[in-house]
């Protein structure tokens, strides 16, 4: 703001300034100015930066960049650990600190933090770009993640960060629901892996696990929460159908979304599927697992470690993993569990933000932690640490699951939609209204409010 | 004061002594309002503004977590709450949490409260080992019950199983109603050593000559305690209700911890209904307006148990 040179002298004398006849602009008048000042410093300093990209120059003086993880699946807090230690050693003048909550927790705390600018690296998940870009909590970043080789990501994992043509994150984890049987359970009941490989053959298979003494050979996460939801966009997708059509109307409560949830139903209630699972989240699929209580189920990539570790699992090296189950279409996609990592619009280091983000989803660490995730690039599927690391059988199906990948809708309001669907499919599942009915309010819902 | 100002002008006139008198006070009152200054700060700071802040959004559509400018929608946000299903729903269902674990509290409170009070020997013993379940944070106590009522490894189902009361695995948390039910039992353990602290705080206050007087007239002790010990504990019992009504209703951590409001809503309370709009949803407008809207039903209770405190005190005189 231009300074009045008036105004600058009469402000030496406290006297003179109050004297109303000497000053250049009455004291209410002058009140009104600052207030405006302040309210268009202010609002211009909330507004936020159009920016799409973070590539100023890097500091040289000490820095300190605030991160929010999770603490669940994916990178373990001991990987994220090793990575952070070695951008330390590499940045030396920058200091990171990551706070690692619940998954459940992560989306409400971003928001709850965004006005705050607490962190400068935010993980996000693969539906949140639309929320977060339209409302202006991340920054674009297009332009650094196009400095990268985006070729070289594996398509499904590069869309996970993109919303309307932009980059609000950079891929990092990349996961996917995939089938994982319990081999002795399924050898006692005359299974065959081969019987997995359609949604007919498994649940012909299921009821023979059942007949062979195992209470509930299936469990499922529909427990109310995002998890029900995955599951059912993996059998959505097995039966051919979609969430949104090309015009964003919902039609999930046409034809495979109906099946996909008729499906899940039938598990139920003719005893396939444990009562449980409407209770139930990944981590209580995999207890389950490992305690040797189901035969099969879908979960993430995470499962493997665990159920084939024997300090923590019953059926260690019993677990197969396996490409889901195809429906009557032959197609089998996986659901796209991948999270982005995002850089906070109130960052306070963006461009630190950034180089940390760059370091960790590099291919060259990404492919030093691939035991529980494995890396956005595709040559790293045929890197033989990786496969050494993540182990052939996981390689393997991890190369025809991850092409083939179905998206949650990509709308600003998710959350409230995703909460819709999940109570509509829970209703549909414990009996209290019919599938078609549970999925038509929620269609309905998704219509009046994906976008409002 | 006064004496410091008749120092200062001795044998000085009555004007002059008054008006030293009013400097030094003014000035003390000066220092005062200049210690205040901090707490006055923070009291505004973190409970005045936020209220105030709270109720100017609630007037707005606010759908992002930043400042700025949002269209003024006046009462909308409070009609299109009291027109939705959904949130009638949590309300009936947190009166009935409230209704539900209150009473259980308090009946189980007065109860836990008497054998307390009973010379017993290892009283101390009983007292501290009540007091646990109060002094474990309420998300911890959630999570416990959560493992407890888990339907693969859950001690419940190991426990009826092994007795026999049960062939197989039972998911309890499965139905609206048992899980519900499951909540308001897991709040009940934790907040009846409470209720019982404060009953047996008010049953020390009740003179023990009246108990003496009712025996040598051979009064049952069934007869004194609903003549004697319950109207005496009256004032302690609306203290409880008031407390413990206020904070039911308020109900929040052990819902997110044990069911997170499923199955398919059963377990939503009107706070939780709240947090989801709010926070999940972003509707920041809407979600001050529900705030609001819980503070008029916590603030209707209040009303009814503070007339109901006036009454006791005029019934006793005080």
């Amino acid at each position: 703001m231009r300074e009045d040179p008036d105004l600058r002298g009469e402000s030496g004398d406290a006297g003179e300034a109050r004297d109303k006849a000497k000053l250049p602009i009455s004291r209410r008048e002058f009140v009104s100015v600052s207030a405006a000042a302040g309210a268009a410093f202010y609002l211009a300093a909330c507004g936020g930066s159009s920016s799409s990209n973070t590539t100023t120059a890097l500091s040289k003086e000490p820095v300190t960049i605030n991160n929010l993880f999770m603490q669940q699946a994916g990178y373990s807090p001991q990987d994220l650990a090793g990575m952070t230690k070695a951008f330390e050693k590499q940045y030396s003048n920058i200091t990171v600190k990551n706070t690692l909550v619940p998954y459940d927790a992560l989306h409400d705390k971003i928001v709850a933090s965004a006005p705050a600018g607490t962190y400068d690296v935010l993980l996000g998940d693969c539906i949140w770009p639309a929320e977060f870009g339209s409302k202006g909590i991340v920054q674009d970043i297009t332009n650094d993640v196009n400095s990268l080789d985006v070729s070289k990501i594996f398509p499904g994992a590069i869309v996970m960060a993109k919303y309307q043509d932009k980059y609000y994150g950079q891929p990092w984890i990349l996961d996917t629901k995939y089938l994982y049987y319990n081999q002795q359970m399924c050898s006692q009941a005359g299974v065959s892996g081969s019987d997995f490989k359609t949604l007919d053959g498994m649940v012909a298979a299921l009821k023979k696990i059942k007949q062979s003494g195992v209470q509930y050979p299936w469990i499922g996460s529909w427990a109310q929460a995002e998890a029900v939801i995955c599951d059912y966009a993996q059998f959505l997708g097995a039966y051919d159908g979609q969430f949104l059509d090309s015009s964003g109307k919902a039609v999930f409560n046409t034809g495979g979304g109906v099946k996909a949830l008729e499906f899940m139903k039938m598990l139920l209630d003719d005893g396939l599927a444990n009562p449980a699972s409407t209770s139930s989240l990944e981590d209580d699929v995999l207890k389950s697992f490992t305690e040797g209580q189901n035969a099969a189920n879908l979960n993430w990539t995470f499962q493997l470690a665990t159920a084939n570790d024997p300090s923590q699992s019953k059926v260690a090296g019993q677990t197969v993993i396996a490409h889901t189950p195809a429906g009557p279409s032959g197609k089998a996609p996986g659901c796209n569990g991948g999270q982005p990592v995002m850089i906070s619009r109130t960052a306070n280091h963006p461009a630190e933000a950034w180089a940390f983000i760059k370091f960790i989803s590099s291919a060259a660490v990404q492919n030093q932690y691939a035991t529980v995730s494995l890396p956005i690039w595709a040559a790293s599927y045929s890197d033989p640490r990786v496969i050494k690391q993540a182990g052939k059988d996981l390689v393997d199906v991890a190369k025809t699951q991850l092409p083939d990948m179905i998206l949650r809708p990509q709308v600003p309001n998710y959350n409230a939609c995703s909460t819709k669907l999940q109570v509509e499919i829970q209703n549909a599942l414990l009996g209290k209204s019919s599938v078609q009915d549970a999925l038509n309010s929620a269609a309905d819902f998704f219509d009046s409010n994906a976008n409002a | 004061m006064a004496g410091r100002a008749e120092t200062a002008a001795p044998g000085g006139p009555v004007g002059t002594r008054r008006r030293l008198a009013w400097r030094a006070r003014t000035r003390e009152l000066r220092f005062a309002a200049l210690l205040l200054i901090p707490s006055i700060i923070v009291v505004f700071g973190i409970v005045i503004y936020p209220i105030l802040r709270t109720l100017y959004t609630s007037f707005y559509d606010v759908n992002s977590p930043f400042p700025g400018s949002y269209p003024f929608v006046g009462f909308d946000n409070y009609t299109q709450a009291l027109g939705n299903p959904d949130f009638w729903s949590a309300v009936r269902r947190t009166a009935y949490f409230t209704v539900v674990s209150t009473g259980l509290e308090l009946v189980l409170g007065l109860g836990i409260a008497l054998l307390l009070a009973a010379p017993l020997k290892a009283r101390w013993l009983f007292r501290s080992i009540v007091v646990l379940p109060w002094a474990l944070p309420t998300i911890v106590n959630g999570a416990l019950w959560r493992y407890i009522f888990n339907a693969q490894y859950g001690v419940l189902n190991a426990i009826f199983t092994q007795i026999g009361l049960q062939n197989h695995y039972h998911a309890w948390l499965n139905s609206q109603t048992f899980a519900l039910h499951a909540v308001i039992f897991a709040d009940v353990w934790k907040n009846t050593s409470l209720v019982a602290f404060l009953l047996l705080a008010g049953l020390t206050t009740i003179p023990r000559e009246l108990y003496e007087a009712a025996k040598v007239d051979g009064v049952s002790a069934w007869h004194a305690f609903l003549r004697i010990t319950l109207p005496m504990l009256k004032p302690a019992i609306v203290v409880v209700l008031v407390l413990r009504t206020i904070e039911a209703f308020k109900v929040f951590d052990i819902i997110y911890v044990m069911t997170r409001g499923g199955p398919a809503n059963g377990t939503q309370s009107v706070a939780l209904y709240t947090y989801q709009q709010a926070f999940s949803n972003e509707l920041f407008g809407y979600g001050a307006a529900l705030a609001y809207l819980i503070v008029v039903f916590i603030a209707a209770f209040a009303i009814v148990y503070m007339r109901a405190i006036r009454s006791e005190d005029t019934a006793m005189g005080w």
